[in-house]
């Protein structure tokens, strides 16, 4: 029964980091740059929901409050920093998030205090298999509204001219600067929309799980993983992997205990990076 | 040359004079000879061979935890030891605690070379980013896992064997400035050896382009690995004699600690400009008196001053100090500049 807890509490889980790494893919592919400062966002976004909590709202509209104030909040990101670096060396890229990653940890940390805190959705549990697996509904709820925000998000990309845009800009951001394509408002777009899905799934783990100022760096790793795994636009792939990412997890933590979580998944993404360094040297290689 | 002796010369003298000369600021001193030595060792992987690694804080802390262990461990039972906590029920005696911090000292150096070799393999074969984000993984990962692990404190923390009580007060200060200031004389003779042959050409084509490199012939591995055991040496011996200054280890705050020494030693090396010998000692030397002049205005504000300060060197002078002064003044580089050719450039745009 453990096992069958596990898996599903799994896999609700990994659908949250799939909607997480969907926007980590989104960023990457368009504009080559990782964000360290992914986890922060998530983080933020959490907060956000959290303060509706404490004035009285329910936190389920965090869900669509956060986006949108998280889409400003990168589109100023990106302003201010990230246009800087779009076009420079991909680790200087890493190093400024990583800066903007720090600043805003400690920034949380002042405004919102250093407790664990979560937001309350009093939304119960449902118990299956005569009460062995306990399920709180809220990890169903935030599993259906991020599957329900990654469809939408896909049809956006597929029908709109703002997602025309940036799936040419992804292609190649020259030739679409020559047809007519202001990249500059594309890549700030980009940043924003992964903000504000960074804002949703935030919303959606303060009320499944908690929050605290200094937990982002782990939400960026995982993302991070998921997208190496799946690869670039696979959005599938996206989606099973962080599945089986949130699988594992559930197995670390119940053999290895809770104390070791974040440090296997620092490990796994380690063994992930050598296993697919030896997969890639088979590879026949010749001088571009 | 002549010059460059004496130049050496001065800097030798004053820092063995500089315990007495500033005695208030021994544990500083000692706190900048640390930061020089992981500057200069990270400016190995980062400036000369193009590897950015946030993970060199992973043979740090190694280096740290094996130190203090060797030292408790050879005289006493270990797992009483970190039981116990800060009430001390074991008390080294002077010969005990000098002999444990010298063999510990070794270990601390020895050991995460072995390890850097053997990691080498599989790790430095990524290349770019990957590089980068696998590294800051293994040093979070470290830091977790340490944290777990009963014998060496776990969360509660490890505290290093007390200076024993000879040589007066001022002698605990001393003892480490010396140690550290050995140890940063020792990386910078090691460093500049390996500058003046070959392998550092070699490092450098790897940044430059490495698969033409490999297809000159260079055996590109091998090299890499070598220059990993080298800044792996030297941060564990830093690791080591920073454990036994601040007195009290703990795993994610200051053995494992991504966010303060794993980011400062990038960051000095970028100040100072990398690529360069002397730009890490100086963008270490910079570092550290901004650090300590303005954290205590920046009280509990000092983490935003670091990520605002990393953004605007990043973007703003991702050259450092060095390539600042190389622009403005190449001919003490040793750059001969075609005045022709200058009054072409300028005209060009």
């Amino acid at each position: 029964m453990i096992t069958v807890q596990a898996c599903l509490d799994g896999i609700l889980l990994g659908v949250l980091f799939a909607l997480i790494a969907y926007g980590m893919a989104l960023q990457w592919g368009v504009m080559n740059i990782i964000n360290i400062a992914q986890g922060d966002l998530v983080i933020l976004g959490g907060y956000i929901a959290y303060f509706m909590y404490l004035y009285g709202i329910h936190p389920a509209w965090g869900v669509i409050v956060s986006p949108f104030i998280m889409y400003f909040v990168g589109v100023g990101i990106y302003k201010l920093v990230i246009n800087k670096v779009v076009d420079r060396d991909l680790f200087i890229s890493i190093l400024a998030t990583f800066g903007i990653s720090i600043l805003f940890m400690q920034l949380m940390n002042f405004a919102f205090g250093a407790d664990v805190v979560l937001a309350n959705s009093g939304y119960g549990t449902t118990f299956l298999f005569d009460g062995n697996v306990v399920l709180p509904n809220s990890k169903i709820f935030s599993a259906v509204v991020s599957i329900v925000f990654a469809i939408c998000l896909v049809i956006y990309m597929k029908k709109s001219k703002l997602g025309r845009a940036i799936r040419a800009t992804a292609q190649n951001s020259r030739a679409a600067k020559i047809l007519g394509v202001d990249t500059e408002k594309v890549y700030a777009a980009t940043f924003g929309i992964n903000a504000a899905l960074c804002g949703v799934a935030g919303a959606l783990i303060s009320i499944t799980f908690t929050i605290h100022p200094y937990m982002g760096l782990p939400y960026t790793i995982r993302s991070f993983m998921i997208v190496i795994v799946a690869g670039l636009g696979n959005l599938p792939g996206v989606a099973m992997s962080g599945m089986g990412l949130g699988v594992f997890e559930e197995f670390a933590d119940y053999i290895l205990g809770t104390e070791f979580r974040i440090g296997s998944v620092f490990l796994l993404l380690v063994l992930i990076l050598v296993y697919r360094r030896f997969k890639l040297s088979r590879k026949r290689e010749y001088l571009k | 040359m002549n010059k460059n002796l004496i130049l050496y010369a001065i800097i030798l003298v004053f820092g063995l004079a500089a315990p007495f000369i500033f005695p208030a600021f021994k544990v500083q001193l000692s706190i900048l000879c640390v930061l020089i030595i992981l500057a200069v060792t990270w400016n190995i992987q980062g400036g000369e061979m193009g590897y950015n690694s946030f993970g060199n804080i992973l043979f740090y802390g190694l280096g740290m935890y094996l130190c203090a262990s060797v030292q408790v461990g050879m005289f006493f039972p270990l797992a009483e030891w970190t039981e116990s906590g800060g009430e001390k029920t074991f008390v080294h005696t002077p010969l005990q605690f000098f002999q444990g911090m010298a063999v510990g000292l070794i270990v601390a150096a020895v050991v995460p070379t072995i390890v850097a070799g053997l990691i080498g393999y599989s790790i430095l074969g990524l290349r770019g980013h990957y590089f980068a984000i696998c590294t800051l993984g293994l040093g979070v990962a470290a830091g977790e896992i340490s944290g777990g692990i009963e014998i060496i404190g776990a969360g509660q923390g490890f505290t290093t064997p007390p200076f024993p009580n000879v040589g007066g007060l001022e002698a605990r200060g001393e003892f480490f400035y010396f140690c550290s200031f050995f140890a940063l004389v020792l990386a910078f003779i090691t460093i500049r050896a390996i500058y003046s042959t070959r392998f550092k050409l070699i490092l450098n084509a790897i940044r430059d382009n490495e698969d033409k490199a490999e297809a000159m012939g260079i055996e590109t591995m091998k090299y890499k690995i070598i220059g990993w055991m080298v800044s792996a040496f030297f941060c564990g011996l830093a690791g080591g004699i920073m454990g036994g200054l601040v007195g009290y280890i703990d795993s994610t705050d200051v053995a494992f600690d991504g966010r303060e020494m794993g980011v400062f030693m990038v960051l000095m090396a970028i100040l100072g400009g990398k690529g360069t010998l002397w730009g890490p000692i100086i963008g270490a030397t910079v570092f550290h008196i901004f650090k300590e002049g303005f954290w205590t205005f920046f009280l509990g504000w000092q983490y935003v001053a670091l990520g605002v300060l990393i953004v605007v060197i990043v973007i703003y002078f991702p050259e450092g100090i060095m390539g600042w002064l190389r622009e403005k003044y190449p001919e003490r580089f040793g750059e001969v500049i075609d005045e022709a050719d200058r009054k072409a450039q300028v005209e060009l745009k």
